[in-house]
C-alpha cells in the first residue's frame, strides 16, 4: 500500500481506512485495492458510500474503491508448504500462573508425535530465578522465532522459516550436522541418533502416508534434527495443536496474531489485550530472535507450585512402554 | 663443504627400513579399525557415540579444529618465513608444508564423520546457503587444499628434476616418474624466474587463505548464542591457538625425521634453537588470547557465564583445563626461555606436550560450553549431563590421526623431506657468494 504514491489516494487511506475495510461488504481485501489503484487511474465516480470498519468506525468511500471479494472464512490451504499459509501469523502464549506440571501437553505431544527418543519437544522446566523467588513451572515448546538462528546457521535449508511465522524441518534435507541445535538458545531441538524405529515400537502405519514437514515425527528420520512444528497439521484441520487440546488446565493459547485472536479452547481473547493486562513477556527477549511464544508471568496463581513436584520427573520426559 | 653428490645422496627419499614397516603396519591396523567402526556408525547411526542432545557436538568436532588448527603451520612458517626472508627456514619449509597438506586433508575427512548423514553430503553443494558458517568451510577446506597442494608441488619442481637425474641408472622406472612430476624443470633462467614469482604468489595466497580458515573455524562457534563461544576475540583466538598446534607438530615431526634419516648435518641445532623461539613466541600469544577469553569475562560474567567459568576452572573439568593451561602452554614457555630448552631432543618432547595439549585445548573449548545452555538441561536422561567419548568414537578419531601421519609418512617415504635444489644453491652460495635462488 505504501506504493500508492497518489495524493487522493493517501488521502482516502488517512480517513481511516487502515485494515480490512472487508466486513460489511463481503469483505475487501486492502491488497486487492491497491492493486486496483496501481492498475487502474480512473477519476472517482463521485459517487460515495458508507462502510463500516473492523472496530466499529463508519467511513465514506468513493464507490470506485469498492469491489466486491470472495468471502474467504477458510484460508486456501493450497500453499507450498515451504512458505506457509498465506495471511497468517501463528502465535501461542503460556500462562504460567496456570501450570501446575500436570505434563497432559507432553504426554500428547510425545504420542501424536510418535516420539520414541529420550528427549520430548515439549518440556515443562521447574524454574526459580533466585532462591528468594517463587519457583513455577514453564512448559517450552519451538519459540518458533522471527529471526531463528537455527535457520540462520543451516547449511541446507533444511530448517525454514515460513510466512505464517512456523519453522520447520525438512527431514528428507536435513544432513546431519546439528548446527542448529547448538545455535538455538532454547535447547529445543532434538536429534534422532539412532533409528527411532516408530515401526516397531509404536506400530505406525506409514503406508500410502505422504511425509510432510508440517506433520514432525511422522515418521522421524535417522540423523536428523526433530522439534516442535506448531501442530500445522491439525491447524489445516481447524484444530488446536495437541498440547493446547490436552491441558487441562488452560495453560496454552494458540492463535493468528493478524485476528489478534488467540485461544486455549475454552476461551477465546484478544492477543494484544492479554499480553498488555497480564504483563505478558517473551523467553530470553534480549537476544533478538523474536519468538512466536508469549508467557505470562506466574502471578495471581491458580494452582499451587507443590502440586507439580508430584510428576517431577528430573531424567524422563519420554515415557518408556512397560516391559512385561 | 659438503659437495653436491652427498648433499643429493643424503636428502634423496629412502625405502623403509624395518622401523619404518612396523611404523606404517600400526598406523594402518589402526586406520582399518577406525573404518570398521565408522561403518558401523553408519548403519546404527550416532547412538555409537556418546553425543546427546546436550553435547551435540564431541570428539569429532573437537579433533577436526585440531587438524584445522594444525594446518596452520604452512601459513604459519613456510609463508610468514619465506616472505620475512628468515634463511634459516629451509630445511624446514618441506615437511612444514606436508603436515599442512596431511593435515587439512584430515580436516575434510573428519568434518564428513561427523555428519550423521553422509549419504547427503552432496547436498552441502546443491543446496548451499551462504549465509551458514558450514558453507563458508565448505569452501575455505576445498580452497586449502588445493593451495597447499600447490605450495609443497611448486618448490619440489626443481628436486624432481635432481631426483629424476639421480636415479636415471639405479631405478629407472622411478626417475621416470620423478622426471614426469618434474614438468620439463631444467633450471633455466626463464623457468626460475617463473618459479620464485608463483611461489611468492602461493605463499601469500595460503596465509590469507591460512588466517580464513582459522577464522571460520571460530565463526561457526562465535556465530552461536553459547556461553564461551559467543565471543568477539574468538577468531584471534583461533589463529593463535593454531600457530601453537601448528609449530608444536612440526617440531616433533622434525625431531623424528632427522633422527629415523640420520640429517643431523642439514638440521641442525641452530634449527631447532630458532623454532624453539618462534614456538615460545606463539605460545605467549595464545596465553595473551587465554586470558582475555577466561580472566576478563569474570569481573561481568553473567549468571551463565559464571556456571562456566566455574566448571572450567575449579568443576568438572578443571583437572583438564589447569593441565591444558599450565603443562601445555605454560610450561612449555618456561622451559623455551632456557638454551637448554631448544635443545633438539627437548624441543621435541616440549613439541609433543604442545600438540598433546592443543588436541586436549579444542576438547575444553567445545564440550564444557555445551553442557551449559541457557535453559537448565532438565527431563533427559542422567548420562545426558556430561560428557566422554565412547569406544567408536576413540577408535575412530585414533585412526584419523593415524591417517593423518600415514599421509606425512608417505610423503616424506617418496619426496625429499629437506629440499635439495635450495640446499645445494645455499652450500654454493656460501662458498662462493653467490646471488641464492629462493625456493
Amino acid at each position: 500500500m505504501e506504493e500508492n504514491s497518489k495524493k487522493s489516494r493517501r488521502k482516502f487511506l488517512d480517513r481511516g481506512l487502515k485494515i480490512g475495510v472487508a466486513g460489511v461488504l463481503g469483505g475487501i481485501g486492502l491488497s486487492k485495492l491497491s492493486a486496483k489503484f496501481s492498475s487502474d487511474e480512473k477519476a472517482s465516480t463521485g459517487e460515495t458510500m458508507e462502510l463500516m470498519t473492523t472496530d466499529g468506525t463508519i467511513v465514506e468511500v468513493d464507490t470506485s474503491e469498492v469491489m466486491e471479494v470472495s468471502h474467504d472464512h477458510h484460508y486456501s490451504m493450497d500453499y507450498n508448504v515451504r512458505e506457509g499459509i498465506p495471511n497468517r501469523k501463528f502465535v501461542m502464549v503460556v500462562d504460567l500462573a496456570k501450570c501446575k506440571n500436570a505434563l497432559k501437553c507432553q504426554t500428547s505431544c510425545n504420542k501424536n508425535h510418535y516420539i520414541t527418543g529420550d528427549n520430548a519437544w515439549i518440556k515443562v522446566y521447574k524454574m526459580q530465578e533466585s532462591p528468594d523467588t517463587a519457583p513455577y513451572w514453564m512448559p517450552t515448546t519451538c519459540q518458533h522465532c522471527d529471526k531463528p538462528a537455527c535457520v540462520t546457521v543451516c547449511p541446507v535449508d533444511a530448517t525454514f522459516k515460513r510466512e505464517d511465522g512456523l519453522v520447520l524441518i525438512d527431514n528428507e534435507r536435513c544432513i546431519g550436522c546439528r548446527f542448529c541445535m547448538a545455535a538455538c538458545p532454547y535447547s529445543t531441538r532434538v536429534f534422532n541418533w539412532g533409528d527411532p524405529g516408530q515401526e516397531v515400537t509404536l506400530n505406525l502405519d506409514l503406508t500410502d502416508y505422504e511425509p510432510t514437514p508440517e506433520y514432525a515425527g511422522k515418521p522421524s528420520k535417522m540423523g536428523t534434527v526433530d522439534k516442535c512444528d506448531f501442530c500445522p497439521h491439525m491447524v489445516k484441520q481447524g484444530e488446536l495443536p495437541h498440547c493446547v487440546t490436552a491441558c487441562p488446565n488452560g495453560v496454552f493459547y494458540f492463535g493468528d496474531k493478524y485476528e489478534d485472536t488467540v485461544t486455549n479452547g475454552e476461551e477465546t481473547v484478544r492477543l494484544s489485550k492479554l499480553l498488555k493486562d497480564k504483563a505478558g513477556y517473551r523467553l530470553l527477549e534480549s537476544l533478538g530472535t523474536e519468538p512466536s511464544v508469549y508467557y505470562l508471568p506466574p502471578v495471581d496463581r491458580l494452582v499451587e507450585f507443590e502440586d507439580g513436584l508430584e510428576f517431577y520427573k528430573e531424567f524422563e520426559s519420554v515415557e518408556k512402554p512397560t516391559e512385561e | 663443504m659438503r659437495n653436491y653428490d652427498t648433499i643429493v645422496a643424503d636428502l634423496a627419499p629412502r625405502k623403509f627400513g624395518r622401523r619404518g614397516i612396523i611404523w606404517i603396519s600400526i598406523l594402518s591396523l589402526l586406520i582399518v579399525l577406525g573404518i570398521i567402526a565408522y561403518v558401523d556408525q553408519v548403519i546404527q547411526g550416532q547412538k555409537v557415540t556418546n553425543m546427546n542432545d546436550y553435547s551435540l557436538w564431541g570428539i569429532y568436532i573437537s579433533n577436526f579444529v585440531f587438524f584445522v588448527a594444525t594446518s596452520f603451520v604452512g601459513s604459519a612458517t613456510v609463508a610468514i618465513l619465506r616472505l620475512t626472508k628468515n634463511e634459516w627456514r629451509t630445511p624446514l619449509v618441506r615437511i612444514a608444508e606436508i603436515i599442512t597438506l596431511a593435515c587439512i586433508i584430515m580436516a575434510g575427512i573428519t568434518i564428513t564423520i561427523d555428519m550423521a548423514r553422509p549419504d547427503r553430503v552432496m547436498y552441502l553443494f546443491i543446496h548451499a546457503r551462504l549465509q551458514s558458517p558450514i558453507t563458508w568451510d565448505i569452501i575455505i577446506i576445498p580452497t586449502f587444499i588445493v593451495i597447499s597442494l600447490l605450495l609443497l608441488y611448486f618448490p619440489l619442481l626443481p628436486d624432481f628434476a635432481v631426483l629424476k637425474k639421480y636415479y636415471a641408472e639405479s631405478k629407472p622406472r622411478l626417475s621416470k616418474l620423478y622426471g614426469r612430476l618434474s614438468l620439463k624443470w631444467t633450471g633455466n633462467s626463464e623457468q626460475k624466474a617463473l618459479h620464485i614469482k608463483s611461489i611468492r604468489v602461493l605463499s601469500i595466497l595460503i596465509l590469507m587463505a591460512g588466517v580464513l580458515l582459522q577464522t571460520i573455524d571460530a565463526w561457526l562457534f562465535s556465530t552461536t548464542y553459547r556461553i564461551g563461544w559467543d565471543s568477539s576475540a574468538f577468531a584471534p583466538y583461533f589463529i593463535s591457538g593454531a600457530f601453537v598446534a601448528g609449530i608444536g607438530a612440526l617440531v616433533t615431526v622434525i625431531y623424528v625425521v632427522r633422527r629415523t634419516r640420520k640429517l643431523e648435518n642439514y638440521i641442525t641445532e641452530y634449527h631447532f634453537d630458532k623454532m624453539g623461539k618462534l614456538l615460545a613466541l606463539a605460545c605467549i600469544i595464545y596465553l595473551f588470547f587465554n586470558i582475555n577469553e577466561y580472566v576478563v569475562p569474570f569481573f561481568t560474567a553473567k549468571k551463565g557465564e559464571d556456571a562456566h567459568l566455574h566448571s572450567l576452572l575449579v568443576g568438572n573439568y578443571a583437572f583438564l583445563f589447569w593441565l591444558v593451561t599450565v603443562v601445555g602452554l605454560v610450561l612449555p614457555v618456561i622451559l623455551l626461555f632456557f638454551k637448554k630448552g631448544r635443545k633438539p631432543f627437548s624441543m621435541f618432547l616440549i613439541g609433543m606436550i604442545v600438540v598433546i595439549g592443543s588436541w586436549w585445548k579444542r576438547y575444553i573449548i567445545i564440550t564444557p560450553t555445551l553442557q551449559e545452555p541457557i535453559l537448565p538441561i532438565q527431563g533427559v536422561p542422567e548420562s545426558w549431563h556430561s560428557y566422554f567419548p565412547s569406544m567408536h568414537e576413540w577408535v575412530i578419531t585414533v585412526a584419523t590421526l593415524a591417517m593423518a601421519l600415514l599421509i606425512i609418512t608417505l610423503l616424506i617415504r617418496f619426496l625429499p623431506a629437506v629440499p635439495i635444489q635450495r640446499t645445494a644453491d645455499e652450500e654454493e652460495v656460501a662458498s662462493i657468494q653467490l646471488k641464492q635462488i629462493p625456493s
